[in-house]
């Protein structure tokens, strides 16, 4: 059995960082994987996806619609956007942060009202985090990534030290402590 | 030790443990990463050429001196280095060598998709594929074993998804590759018409063993499963293997030039459907065709984009996945220039001039966007530049007073620098603009020639833009800080009025660069009237709720641009 992560945002909000954590944590257990990644132009700003698949043998590098365990959605637009990619009984993380996209700024289009509420409507299983507070609180508004993946652990259900461990090992020794702190803010939601 | 590596970061550590000393590329999505894991590597020599064509060479160089060496680039990248492939393929090696191209399936960061099998196969060059960062070890340390068998450069082909994803590798000791001498071989190693027919000869033999190789090595193999044959190669292996499992049978190909014949037909015979998986062009296909081997590709599968396990398994079972989906339309969140990014000032500043923009490879290429749609084209690294002096010389003397080229610093030293040659040279008229933010940002910011530093963060000689342009023939050249909306504009509009070709430099840093300046951010004053000018300058920080502008405080870095734009003073710092 594979297990499928779509970790989905917009250029900039630090997707990368959670995935390759994830990565780290998965390849620990034992699991084989693959960590799909975007690099280059969408990156500006624009709305990107990585994949992550861990089980016995990972062949495809991406994850399609109707595929994705779990959606772990840093932006709420965003979580409309690759919901199809959700399994009818996978579950949507998403944070309540909202960013514009250009078009929206340029008045060409509207953000959509109510996100969450038409989520939820659609049946999925939906758990919002306002991720954003909660990051300001561990210590940085930067680190939203970091307390995603700690609502995103509780789900996964490897062991709190794996995840610290892998933390301790990937960020920069200065980022250590607020990005702990970051992850316990999501991990005991 | 097992290690979990993105696949341009594998190709780096087979290059590593293969013993190769000489690595010279140019970035380019999704290949740059390659170059960029093995400069971290103290025993190999690495560089930024300015481009892949001398990149290429300098390869060929190394190799001929009798060092293993590489050059990365992106599919583009290819077309400009094809000139020495070409003709690298009838020299051959001394010590081997090996060309890295990443094709980008599904553009996610290119101007076209073109297939780069076709340049292996025209040069007559091997090319492997692999599937995995696995492989891309292994297929990279493979190729210098071919690459010196058979004396031939070796192609290694990647693509966006097998270049950016990370999966697990075991890494191995650096065996140092022995020193070949260098002998002087005029037969072998000037190509002109006398030589050049043998070593024709020598290549078409080549070919031939090459094939053998491709039949027995195992380097393409046979996995047997159900009834239906797959065919695929690389990325489209995964797909196809995680579409059907043990319900299809697979040749898997390692190498995709040149392509086994016995080992299809041989495969073909066990199956009870044939059908080729590849995406992009139909190489494998036709290969299949021109043998007599019946088989199924382009009527199931799209020329276009990306493949996937769903759309294998659509076109071969028929079988699709369920999904939910959001209710109603919603807006989609294209890629933008970052708050506070330099070529926005420039570009708010050609919106009053009402010219047309010549445009090139770049971050700034985002511009062609709204609310700044900026562009009127984009045809190639350096075709800003050599495409406005063809379009200023169909339209007339008038029109070079209503047109521009913009071309970033690392793209003008690339191929724009032969463009104003052949301006100055042809008495031609044109402005060109160069957007010097001092850095190579679209591929995730190399540094280049024009910045003074080399891959390493070692400070060099910088090319002096001014001086070079005066020195072909520009004897107009001003340089002016972006930033600077109004003076820009207007320096602008007086190198067009002039009777002679001008070159303006914009010149400011990349706004993610270290050294570039962050002032405190922006604010709206009591006095917005929520008029929406400033929402032109499209900026990501800047938007308007309830009738009122806000700034981002988290985004806004303090460029000015947006106060510019403002008309009634609204926009200032924080007092
Ligand atoms: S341009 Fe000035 S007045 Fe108009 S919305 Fe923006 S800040 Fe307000
Ligand atoms: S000053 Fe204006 S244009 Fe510059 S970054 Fe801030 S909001 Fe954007």
């Amino acid at each position: 059995m594979t297990y499928n992560i779509l970790i989905a945002g917009v250029g900039g909000q630090g997707t990368l960082l959670a995935s390759k954590l994830m990565g780290v944590v998965f390849m620990n257990k034992g699991y084989d994987l693959k960590v799909s990644e975007v690099h280059g132009m969408s990156q500006r700003g624009g709305s990107v996806v990585t994949y992550v698949r861990f089980g016995d043998k990972v062949a495809s590098t991406v994850i399609e619609k109707g595929e994705a365990d779990m959606v772990l959605s840093f932006e709420l637009l965003e979580s409309a956007r690759w919901l199809p990619y959700l399994k009818k009984d996978g579950v949507l993380i998403s944070n309540t942060q909202k960013i514009n996209p250009m078009p929206v700024i340029a008045g060409q289009a509207q953000y959509p009202e109510d996100i969450a509420e038409k989520l939820r409507a659609t049946g999925v299983r939906l758990h919002t985090v306002d991720a954003l507070s909660l990051a300001e609180k561990a210590g940085s508004a930067k680190s939203v990534n970091v307390v995603l993946l700690g609502v995103a652990a509780k789900y996964l259900g490897m062991e709190r030290e794996a995840w610290e461990n892998a933390i301790r090992s990937t960020v920069p020794p200065k980022t250590v402590e607020i990005n702990l702190a970051a992850f316990n803010a999501g991990y005991t939601l | 030790m097992k290690e979990l590596m993105l696949g341009n970061q594998a190709v780096a550590r087979g290059l590593y443990e293969s013993g190769v000393r000489v690595v010279s590329s140019y970035p380019g999505t999704p290949s740059t990463e390659i170059t960029e894991y093995i400069s971290k590597y103290p025993d190999v020599y690495s560089e930024w050429a300015p481009n892949e064509k001398v990149a290429c060479e300098v390869a060929f160089g190394a190799a001929l001196g009798g060092a293993r060496s590489f050059c990365g680039m992106k599919h583009v990248g290819l077309n400009v280095a094809a000139d020495p492939v070409y003709t690298a393929s009838y020299i051959g090696v001394n010590a081997g060598m090996v060309i890295g191209v990443a094709d980008d399936p599904g553009m996610h960061s290119s101007q076209n998709e073109q297939d780069s099998r076709h340049h292996a196969i025209a040069s007559k060059v091997p090319m492997l594929e692999p599937c995995d960062s696995a492989e891309c070890k292994e297929y990279a340390m493979l190729a210098y074993e071919i690459s010196e068998k058979y004396d031939t450069p070796v192609m290694l082909r990647l693509s966006t998804r097998i270049s950016h994803s990370r999966s697990p590798v075991e890494t191995g000791e650096r065996v140092a590759a022995p020193e070949k001498p260098y002998v002087k071989n005029v037969g072998k190693n000037v190509m002109m018409p006398a030589m050049a027919k043998a070593r024709h000869v020598f290549v078409e033999q080549r070919t031939a063993q090459l094939r053998e190789y491709a039949e027995t090595s195992g380097i393409n193999r046979i996995i047997k499963g159900g009834k239906i044959g797959i065919i695929a190669a690389g990325t489209t292996f995964n797909y196809a293997y995680e579409a059907l499992g043990d319900k299809a049978s697979y040749l898997k190909l390692g190498m995709v030039n040149p392509l086994p014949v016995e080992l299809i037909k041989q495969f073909a015979a066990g199956v009870e459907r044939l059908i080729v998986c590849e995406e992009l062009d139909d190489i494998i296909e036709t290969h299949c065709l021109k043998h007599g081997i019946k088989c199924e590709g382009k009527a199931l599968f799209s020329f276009c984009g990306e493949y996937s396990q769903s759309i294998i398994r659509k076109a071969v079972l028929d079988e699709e996945n369920e999904y939910r989906t959001f209710p109603e339309q919603f807006p989609a969140r294209p890629p933008v220039l970052c708050p506070g990014c330099p070529h926005r000032g420039l570009f708010y500043a050609l919106k009053g001039l009402d010219v047309y923009v010549s445009g090139d490879i770049g971050c700034y290429t985002l511009a062609a966007q709204k609310p700044l749609d900026s562009l009127d084209s984009c045809l190639c690294m350096g075709g800003s530049v050599s495409g406005l002096h063809g379009f200023n010389t169909a339209r007339g003397a008038e029109q070079a007073k209503r047109s521009v080229a913009v071309i970033g610093d690392s793209t003008f030293i690339h191929s724009g620098i032969t463009g104003i040659i052949d301006i100055a040279y042809n008495k031609g008229l044109s402005t060109v603009i160069v957007l010097d933010n001092s850095i190579t940002g679209m591929t995730g910011h190399q540094n280049n020639p024009a910045n003074g530093f080399t891959i390493h963060g070692d400070p060099t000689v910088a090319v002096d833009l001014e001086a070079l342009a005066r020195a072909v023939g520009f004897s107009s050249v001003r340089v002016t800080d972006p930033y600077d909306v109004e003076t820009t504009r207007k320096v602008i509009a007086e190198e067009l009025q002039k009777e002679e070709p001008s070159l303006v430099i914009a010149r400011r840093p990349c706004a993610l660069l270290k050294t570039a300046v962050r002032k405190k951010p922006l604010v709206i004053k009591e006095n917005c009237v929520g008029c929406r000018s400033c929402l032109k300058v499209g900026c990501p920080a800047i938007s308007v709720e309830n009738k009122r502008a806000v700034i981002d405080k988290n985004q806004c870095i303090g460029c000015g641009i947006c106060a510019f734009a403002c008309r009634v003073g609204a926009i200032g710092e924080d007092e």
